[in-house]
């Protein structure tokens, strides 16, 4: 409906980003490839192009200056779809579109909302959309949305118009997976939307309440949450309720779930029910607790986690003050504590939910922003860490992606 | 009838600040607003059709607070973003 001019961009990309992979077998690094990091803070979008060698970066922006952006997915399809989910402070949310690289943004045209609530209805409104995910490759169009409160959103036009799903936001249980009064500060969020690579029909989520498996494209869902505890509620281990603060599947080993929850760090092999508590293999000093996992784009088995500070009244920052990732090889057996290059002491890092990432070169980059608004990377899969922008505002969301 | 455009939305009125407006109803006003400036409704008035928290609406300056309201093409309708913080 609306094509307004933004902030000059640069480059394009044709190639796919790491985290929306879907079929098919990942791309080594190549000499031609880039990585471009997508950040989108509570102040706007930034965009930051690496050179050949991952060592130095450029900056792109800020792309929308002042407006909240939650999340920034370039589409891994056609390698140059970009959504931004936005609001600000003011103005209620939308989702911006760009195919070059924000050199010009489109406004969706019909934004993720839900549909008018009859007399005597729930008149719900999205108050912002907190995730992007590109559909099945074989729906070259589609996208998924999830918001808060949490619902599910689907475009099958690259973007533009947004509908209800219904098999979810209107399912017979939703307030009780759903539980309104939990949440994030920011209110309740859906997100974690994984669309399996052999059938566009199966999909997982993260509601309010857990992990949830629908077999027929959204039309209808049940909980998966055997084995991963909810100690903030009383009784036995509940069917659904569990907060899953972060869910990935391997996009070459589909049956292979990932999950950072609010209690721990779980594995599930499918068809398997039951998570599998790996967390319970890290150091008692440092605990299983953390907003982001990140899976290794070629091994199934090679796995990610930025551990906080989830003792007491839960500051959420780095134990003891002093950053580090985790790597596991064997699928949660044993960790490793990977903290070089990061600050030994006083230096209270929160890594939220999206805001780290991998690229799929060889070896893998890793990237990571902090809510100080810093950005931090390895250029070999962990082993050491360096600072590679500061001062920017409250990150959200990193996301790696490749182009030429 | 003036309608006072407030810096966040200017965007989408091409910077203009004020802008004419007609309609019957604020509901009707904003549906015209809407036809000659795309996007510009859903960021203030949500789906159910509510103005949205941060957003107030001033037909002669006295505060609205539901599309309903009457208008006339003398009128003055002010938004306003009204947020504090950080």
């Amino acid at each position: 409906m609306k094509r307004r001019s933004a902030r000059a961009g640069s480059m394009g990309s044709r190639r796919p980003a790491r985290r929306s992979r879907g079929a098919g077998p990942s791309v080594r690094g190549r000499d031609d490839r880039r990585v471009v990091l997508l950040v989108a803070t509570r102040k706007g979008a930034f965009i930051y192009y690496g050179d050949s060698q991952r060592k130095s970066w450029r900056v792109d922006g800020p792309h929308f200056l002042g407006h909240i952006v939650n999340h920034l997915v370039l589409d891994p399809r056609d390698g140059r779809t970009l959504l931004a989910a936005s609001r600000t402070g003011h103005l209620g949310p939308t989702i911006f579109r760009t195919v070059d690289m924000g050199r010009t943004w489109q406004e969706a045209a019909h934004p993720p909302a839900f549909p008018k609530a009859a007399e005597g209805e729930r008149a719900r409104a999205v108050d912002y959309t907190f995730w992007l995910s590109p559909a099945h490759p074989t729906e070259p169009n589609a996208w998924y949305a999830g918001t808060s409160p949490p619902a599910l959103f689907r475009s099958e036009d690259g973007g533009m118009t947004w509908a209800s799903v219904e098999g979810w936001n209107d399912h017979s249980m939703y307030l009780k997976w759903n539980p309104p009064q939990d949440g994030t500060p920011d209110g309740p969020i859906l997100h974690s939307v994984l669309v399996d690579p052999r059938d566009p029909n199966h999909m997982y989520l993260r509601g309010n309440g857990g992990t949830f498996e629908s077999p027929d494209k959204g039309r209808s869902w049940r909980p998966l949450n055997k084995g991963v505890e909810a100690n903030f509620v009383p009784g036995p281990e509940p069917e659904y309720g569990q907060d899953t603060h972060c869910l990935w599947l391997h996009p070459l080993k589909p049956d292979r779930l990932y999950q950072q929850s609010h209690c721990g760090i779980y594995r599930l092999d499918r068809p398997g029910e039951q998570w599998e508590r790996i967390g319970n293999n890290m150091p008692r000093e440092i605990g299983d607790i953390g907003f982001p996992i990140v899976l290794h784009p070629r091994d199934p088995d090679t796995v990610w986690v930025f551990p906080m500070d989830g003792t007491s009244v839960w500051p959420r920052t780095s134990p003891q003050g002093r950053p580090a990732a985790y790597r596991s090889r064997d699928a949660g057996e044993t960790w490793e504590r990977q903290d070089r290059g990061f600050p030994r002491a006083q230096a209270w890092f929160t890594v939220k939910r999206q805001g780290f990432s991998a690229d799929e070169c060889d070896p893998v980059g890793l990237y990571l922003g902090t809510t100080s608004g810093e950005l931090w990377m390895s250029a070999n899969e962990g082993a050491s860490w360096r600072q590679i922008a500061a001062h920017l505002p409250e990150i959200y969301a990193v996301v790696a992606a490749m182009s030429p | 009838m003036r309608v006072l455009i407030p810096s966040p939305l200017r965007s989408y009125t091409q910077g203009k600040s004020e802008v004419t407006g007609s309609g019957a109803t604020l509901a009707a006003m904003l549906a015209n607003l809407e036809a000659a400036f795309p996007g510009i409704r859903f960021r203030m008035i949500d789906e159910q059709d509510r103005i949205r928290r941060h957003i107030r609406i001033f037909v002669n300056r006295e505060q609205v607070h539901d599309l309903s309201a009457r208008l006339s093409g003398r009128d003055e309708v002010q938004i306003v973003c009204a947020l504090t913080g950080g």
